[in-house]
């Protein structure tokens, strides 16, 4: 069974790619792991822009605070030779992946704001990274603030690192947006070489006890494929850029779903944190198992056999299926 | 750079083994060698030398003396106090003829009062030890006999003392030409390094030291060392001359500087040389005959080279010691002066000796000239002082302020800033920048406050083409720079502005505003001077840079485009060349935030065209209120008003005694924003009072009725506790003694409902509050005290009614020690007795020019005193046996004389339980009753019982201190008070490391955390203070943290209190050298502790009579991992930016062992007196205990 796919100008041995993730790929070993489960690449934990600006700022204001100011206590710490800040630790760990596993390393880089970060990138390239993947993590709250603004920053940003790198660039996003598929269009237009749909935004919660908005992590649930799945049937050979497929793929089938709705790649993670690592190698098996049942031979003939270009009825990704849906629904 | 690093530098280059042990002024060289040595820098042999911290000065002497017997060069730093301890190690080193130097940043003695600043009071203290004695008098020299020093103690083998004056030349900041690897190579003969190491004890070749002699030989061995004395001014001066002719700088024991006919000449030594050389400079370009004679190698004194060194015209001499020896005939030095005269036959028509200089005690070309005039008087006065007014003994010489020998080539810079601003930071780079350069010289020193918040920092500094022997504060200022517009109120900045200099003014108002702003004493100066002005608002500068307060860059940049100290544009390069370099490591962000600043300054400095009229009618106000008590308004008010080196002596306490409360005179008005209570909202749960470190919020319940005349701003509610029906409810914030630091408003539990953003506390700008709440704060404090006998003290909100005795401190905003200490004052302070350690709580407890504690209406309060660092334990225990003394020699007076003042009431107060408020109450009523009586009798036997009467009320002695003192340099006293079984109460503010001289590791250091010598992260667990102290059985032991639970540390105080026996709180302490944000620290302890990082018990030896296990164990299984904790603070997170291999190994430990820890604290509470074997798997108990019957007390 062929199960290669192309992402990323990089042939890779399934499209079962795990996705930025800190505890899956801050550890190397687990990046070991990884390999060894059957992973085909892995985008590494993300590097925040804030982390970039915030912690440098963190550490001056800690080790300048309360100094100078009473006669026997000057300053409060020692001052090390140099300092491994964020950043610097990061391209550590890039080159320490490399050494460590043979399948591609792709470094990930979350901001929101053109600037300030795209340097970085360059110095991700030099640390032995296969590819880029850009999360624009971007909540626009600025109620004079137009789209096109919005998207406009999207596209600068890409713009500006494909302008210091030479390896290829994923673009992370999320869905909202008044015209996906237009945006889609002009990032790949600046660059982009990859999709990756979609980042999922962590929607806060409220503590009804405490009276406090809190942060809060919910792992994806195989119902959210549904909506990448969408939008990667309909981009299929729209765009130049690979399309990688995002959220909610837990098990073989969802691979499968993915692949034929146009997908390059399937990114695995939740799946991963709650089914262990060694999963990886349970859907590769299953999703082998499938194809080989159906006769199919590669994953090539799967890629967008059921995107919006190929499928029997291309309008079941629009408006008009949604009126079916209703027509078709029974109360119980 | 500075002296400490000039020395440290040598010291750590050309020695093996470094002992250390933080005291200020000397700290930072210890500093340094263990940051070198974390570098993996190497000393001129190419090893890195092995540094250790020891538990006390005593502890290091003691190591090094070990490490030079087996063959290391070896090396340590300290001063003070910390020489005192080293001393019986001294006798030792210099009895075996060990070569070694000590290099001592010469210290203050503690007598009347610690001090922290310099004298020769320490290293005259050590003179009879058999070391050799050198003395530097600048950074150069120290930076040059550093080496000198070393060469000359491995030629002599005799060990050196090299001393300079602390912070005068151990802090100040001099260009100097550095020693190379080289020049350190070519003045070490490392053939008697050799010699050395054939010398040192070796199983391989074994000799014995050490010995015990008897009266038949000590005294001839004794003698034998001679040789070694009477050759060593020779070797220390061939050494000074070859380093003379390595270096070009020519040293010699004593060195002459002056007219070579004089006939008035001064002997001292250290850096008041350097100013007495500018004196001398100045009267001979005048045609006096004058002159100065520095003493270097003061030990062995070469009578027969200073008596050469002297000119022959000389006809007389004062000699100025740093140091007072009361009942002398003379200082030491002046005593050495005359022996030498009189054994070398030197005939000398005069000699006189004085004291100068005490404790950093400004010593001035004018204070030098009143010395010659003395001279040059017909009777010259002799054991004199200068520099201060003494009208009580009338030693003092008159001195003419105004004289001045300041060069016209050297630019003199003042700086007024708050040591948050960044301002010494900024004005040590420009040292930098211009000493690297440029050819000019420079130095800057800098004088910090006593307060640790809010605190005020003045930079002196000097640059110009000559060599600056100015080793004394600037008084005639060419620039002078106000950083914070709250000084123009405070001080008379421009008293020391020379006509025509330049004024630079932080401010928010215009160049055409700012003018009617001035107060008139500046007006007066601008106009009469001829002043030229310039103003920025450096604040919006900085904050739109990014900075937020720290405008330390922004005023740099106009320091250098006002002075001219060099041309704008290479200034404004140097400055940017400087921040890539200081700032690089640190983050491109950092750098471009300061170059942004610097960008952005330059087009918001805008000079003020000073007008001729002087209009303005704002007047500075007095330091302290007219109302204050005279003492206070006379001596403390002048302090804080900057004049306090005009004080005569007359002023001040004889014996170092001092009135109390005087903190709530001095209105520092240090925080922008403070507390505003909202009635509406609150619960009165006294949280926010609590944890209010420096006692700014109180609460009080009162009488409707007491609401009469309040003023109209002022918040009363109805008091919510059953408890308080019909009552009133207030809390109220002391406006002006607040420090900002919102830790009330963090731990607030009510919120809004309708805006859970705000609290029932919430901080609000102070200035528009300050007089309205000002107002409400002296209202608040005319209403009663509730009756302490009514309040329920183990709950809190009723607690905290009590009024504390410990307020508005010089800590940190937001510290984590003070909170304790004030619940303490709360709780017991009207009857408590405080043995301090020094330390922080010694400092904020203690330091002049005003103190926290307090007395209550009635006159009662805590009693005070700092006796020292390493006995304080056995200085409280000390209070505990006296009072218990005094208790029962007062009752068996009171029996006898039972006859006299009635059976009833001697049976009444003898048997008189004390247990509570009510019942202390009782007792001090029947107290005033005994006294009463015993006034009206005439008996030997009734006057000795009066004398002593009080001491039959309760006493609490409270023993407090740091970690430093408990875990490291007291344990040893605190093991054995613990011992005792006396009825001490031992409190440790634990802030894991020594905070008070800028946070050193200790013992009670946790594994992994950074601290100063410990710059790779501590390696070992923390030691487990209770744990040892439970092993006793006696000791009641509780482990506390008030951010965690604020209920179980007050239960904890009232068990300990209430135990008559000893009692150990070690309280957790949050602390600035932790790396946290201190508004809202009380988050970290709870997280400290959900995630066992620190341990909630109580060991009460009591409960074993009850059956019951004495510990509890109160904190919950950990809910949270180690690492949430670690990463709330810098001390840790920074080794994983440092180090991260490491970091993670360590934190990995750090987890192990905070839960090894759980499960044996678990283990041991689960154990059951009556023999049950614990229900969990644990350790075995280390001690096996009788198990079926239960002594009186039992251990753990």
């Amino acid at each position: 069974m062929d199960l290669r796919t192309t992402y990323l100008n990089m042939t890779l041995r399934t499209p079962l790619v795990v996705s930025a993730c800190g505890p899956l790929s801050e550890d190397i070993d687990n990046i070991r792991r990884l390999e060894d489960a059957g992973a085909s690449a892995v985008v590494l934990y993300s590097l925040f822009e804030e982390q970039l600006r915030l912690e440098r700022h963190e550490l001056e204001h800690h080790l300048t605070a309360g100094t100078e100011s009473f006669p026997e206590a000057l300053t409060y710490f020692p001052e090390p030779l140099q300092f491994s800040l964020g950043p610097e630790e990061y391209l550590k760990h890039v080159a320490r992946a490399k050494e460590t596993v043979d399948i591609p390393i792709i470094a990930s880089l979350n901001g929101s704001t053109a600037g300030g970060w795209t340097d970085f990138a360059h110095k991700l390239q030099q640390a032995g990274a296969d590819a880029l993947e850009l999360n624009i993590y971007y909540i626009p709250s600025g109620v004079r603030l137009s789209g096109a603004e919005v998207e406009k920053t999207y596209v600068d940003i890409v713009k500006a690192v494909k302008g210091v790198v030479s390896i290829p660039v994923a673009v992370k996003l999320s869905p909202f947006f008044s015209n996906m598929a237009n945006m889609a269009k002009q990032l790949d237009d600046a660059g982009a070489d990859a999709l990756v749909l979609f980042n999922r935004f962590y929607q806060p919660d409220i503590d009804l006890e405490e009276l406090e908005v809190k942060p809060s992590v919910i792992l994806s649930t195989p119902h959210a494929l549904r909506l990448p799945m969408r939008w990667i049937a309909i981009l299929f050979g729209r765009v130049d850029a690979d399309l990688a497929a995002t959220s909610g793929i837990h098990h073989a089938p969802d691979v499968l779903k993915m692949l034929m709705a146009g997908a390059d790649v399937t990114m695995l993670c939740s799946t991963l944190l709650a089914h262990g690592i060694e999963h990886i190698r349970v859907i590769e098996n299953e999703m082998g198992a499938w194809m080989e049942e159906h006769w199919y031979e590669s994953v090539r003939q799967l890629k967008g056999s059921l995107s919006q270009m190929r499928c029997p009825d291309p309008s079941a990704f629009e408006r008009a299926q949604y009126m079916r849906a209703l027509t078709t629904y029974e109360p119980t | 750079m500075d002296g400490n690093e000039a020395v440290g530098h040598v010291a750590y280059r050309t020695n093996e083994v470094i002992a250390i042990y933080p005291i200020t002024p000397s700290s930072p060289m210890g500093e340094w060698a263990d940051e070198w040595a974390a570098h993996g820098i190497p000393n001129i042999w190419g090893t890195v030398p092995s540094v250790v911290e020891m538990q006390s000065e005593g502890g290091a002497a003691g190591a090094i003396h070990g490490a030079l017997q087996t063959g290391s060069l070896s090396t340590t730093f300290t001063a003070s106090q910390g020489l005192l301890l080293m001393i019986p190690n001294m006798f030792k080193i210099a009895g075996e003829l060990t070569p070694t130097v000590f290099h001592i940043a010469a210290r203050s003695i503690a007598t009347h009062a610690l001090s922290i600043f310099g004298d020769h009071s320490d290293v005259m203290a050590a003179r009879s030890t058999g070391w050799a004695m050198l003395c530097s008098n600048s950074v150069q020299e120290a930076h040059d006999c550093a080496l000198i020093a070393q060469a000359a103690a491995l030629d002599t083998r005799v060990p050196f003392l090299h001393f300079f004056d602390g912070f005068r030349t151990s802090h100040e900041v001099a260009k100097i030409e550095l020693l190379t690897d080289d020049d350190l190579r070519a003045l070490i003969d490392e053939a008697r390094v050799f010699e050395h190491r054939a010398r040192a004890l070796s199983p391989d070749r074994p000799v014995l030291r050490g010995t015990a002699q008897n009266p038949d030989v000590f005294f001839q061995a004794r003698e034998a060392c001679n040789p070694f004395y009477n050759v060593c001014p020779d070797i220390v001066q061939r050494a000074m001359d070859k380093f003379a002719a390595l270096t070009g700088r020519a040293y010699h024991l004593f060195d002459y500087h002056g007219a070579p006919n004089a006939d008035r000449v001064i002997v001292l030594m250290g850096s008041g040389c350097e100013a007495a050389q500018e004196t001398v400079d100045c009267l001979t370009q005048r045609g006096e005959r004058v002159g100065l004679l520095k003493v270097r190698l003061y030990r062995p004194f070469d009578m027969a080279r200073f008596v050469a060194a002297l000119p022959a015209s000389t006809t007389k001499i004062a000699v100025l010691d740093r140091t007072k020896e009361p009942g002398a005939t003379g200082e030491p030095l002046y005593q050495d002066v005359l022996t030498a005269l009189r054994e070398k036959g030197r005939p000398v028509s005069t000699v006189v000796g004085g004291r100068y200089g005490l404790s950093s005690k400004e010593f001035t070309p004018a204070m030098a000239k009143a010395v010659f005039d003395n001279l040059a008087a017909a009777e010259p006065r002799n054991h004199f002082t200068v520099g201060i007014n003494d009208d009580v003994t009338q030693t003092s010489l008159d001195f003419d302020p105004k004289f001045s020998t300041e060069s016209d080539r050297t630019v003199r810079a003042v700086f007024y800033g708050l040591g948050s601003d960044g301002t010494v930071g900024a004005n040590k780079n420009s040292i930098k920048i211009i000493g690297e350069d440029t050819d000019n010289y420079a130095q800057g020193y800098f004088v910090y406050d006593s307060k640790k918040s809010g605190s005020t920092t003045v930079s002196h500094l000097r640059f110009g083409p000559e060599p600056i022997h100015s080793t004394y504060l600037v008084s005639q200022a060419n620039f002078v720079a106000c950083h914070q517009p709250i000084f123009l109120e405070r001080y008379d900045i421009l008293q020391d502005a020379i006509p025509g200099g330049a004024f630079l003014l932080n401010t928010p108002y215009s160049a055409e505003e700012v003018w009617d702003k001035l107060p008139r004493v500046y007006q007066e100066h601008m106009v009469n001077k001829k002043l030229k002005m310039c103003v920025i608002d450096a604040v919006k500068v900085a904050r739109e840079s990014g900075m937020g307060g720290r405008i330390n860059t922004v005023m740099q940049v106009c320091f250098f485009a006002m002075s001219g100290v060099l041309p704008r544009e290479e200034a404004i390069e140097a400055i940017k060349r400087s921040i890539q370099k200081t700032y690089g490591k640190k983050g491109e962000e950092i750098v471009q935030m300061n170059l942004k600043a610097v960008d952005k300054t330059l087009e918001h400095l805008h000079e003020v065209k000073v007008p001729a009229r002087i209009g303005s009618r704002i007047e500075l106000p007095p330091p302290v209120p007219r109302e204050a008590p005279e003492f206070v308004r006379e001596v403390l008010g002048e302090i804080i008003g900057g004049r306090g080196d005009q004080l005569p002596v007359s002023k001040l306490p004889c014996d170092g005694t001092f009135p109390m409360a005087t903190t709530r005179w001095e209105k520092r008005n240090i925080a922008l924003e403070i507390p505003v209570w909202d009635a509406a909202i609150c619960i009165q749960c006294g949280k926010c009072a609590m944890v209010c470190p420096h006692g700014v919020i109180r609460a009080k319940v009162y009488e409707p009725s007491d609401l009469a005349g309040a003023p109209a701003a002022f918040k009363s509610v109805d008091a919510r506790d059953r408890d308080w029906k019909g009552l009133k409810f207030t809390i109220q914030i002391a406006p002006e003694d607040c420090t900002g630091c919102a830790l009330c408003v963090d731990v607030c539990p009510a919120k809004n409902k309708s805006e859970p953003r705000l609290k029932a506390i919430n901080m609000a700008a102070q200035p528009p509050l300050r007089g309205q709440e000002a107002n409400n704060w002296d209202f608040f404090l005319r209403i009663p005290e509730m009756d302490r006998r009514r309040l329920k003290v183990g709950s809190i909100p009723h607690q905290q009614l009590q009024q504390p005795l410990f307020e508005f401190s010089g800590a940190c905003a937001g510290c984590g020690e003070t909170p304790y200490v004030k619940l303490v004052s709360q709780l017991f302070g009207d009857r408590a007795i405080v043995a301090n350690a020094t330390g922080c709580s010694s400092i904020y407890g203690g330091n002049l020019p005003t103190t926290p504690w307090a007395t209550n209406a009635d006159g009662r309060g805590p009693a005070w005193c700092n006796s020292l660092f390493e006995d304080n334990a056995e200085f409280g225990l000390g209070f505990r046996v006296s009072i218990d003394k005094q208790k029962e020699f007062a009752s068996e007076k009171l029996q006898a004389l039972a006859p006299q003042v009635g059976d009833e009431l001697v049976r009444a107060i003898l048997t008189a339980e004390q247990r509570d408020e009510a019942g202390i109450f009782e007792q001090r009523q029947r107290v005033a009753t005994l006294k009463d009586k015993l006034a009206r009798l005439d008996s030997p036997d009734a006057r000795r019982l009066l004398s002593l009467a009080d001491v039959l009320v309760k006493k609490s002695v409270w023993i407090m201190g740091g970690d430093g003192w408990a875990y490291d340099i007291g344990f040893g006293g605190l093991d054995h008070v613990l011992a005792s079984r006396l009825n001490v109460n031992v409190l440790v503010l634990d802030t894991e490391v020594y905070s008070n001289t800028g946070g050193q590791m200790s013992k009670a250091t946790p594994r992994g955390a950074v601290a100063k010598f410990a710059a790779g992260g501590k390696p070992v667990v923390k030691k487990d203070l209770g744990r040892i102290a439970m092993t006793y059985g006696h000791v009641y032991v509780a482990s506390v943290a008030m951010g965690a639970r604020d209920e179980h540390t007050l239960r904890a105080f009232l068990e300990a209190e209430s135990y008559e026996g000893p009692s150990l709180i070690i309280a957790y302490s949050h602390c600035i050298a932790h790396g946290i944000n201190m508004s809202t620290a009380m988050q970290n302890q709870k997280t400290a502790v959900n995630s066992g990082q620190w341990l909630l018990y109580r060991f009460d030896p009591r409960r074993v009579a009850q059956g019951e296990n004495p510990l509890q164990l109160d904190s919950r299984a950990p809910k949270q991992k180690v690492m949430d904790f670690l990463m709330m603070e810098n001390r840790f997170k920074m080794l994983l930016k440092s180090d991260p291999e490491r970091a993670k190994r360590l934190f990995q430990e750090a987890q192990a062992d905070a839960e090894r820890r759980y499960k044996r604290f678990e283990y041991l509470a689960t154990w059951k007196p009556n023999g049950q074997k614990p229900p969990v798997d644990g350790p075995q108990p280390a001690t096996p205990t009788p198990a079926s019957t239960p002594p009186a007390t039992q251990a753990i």
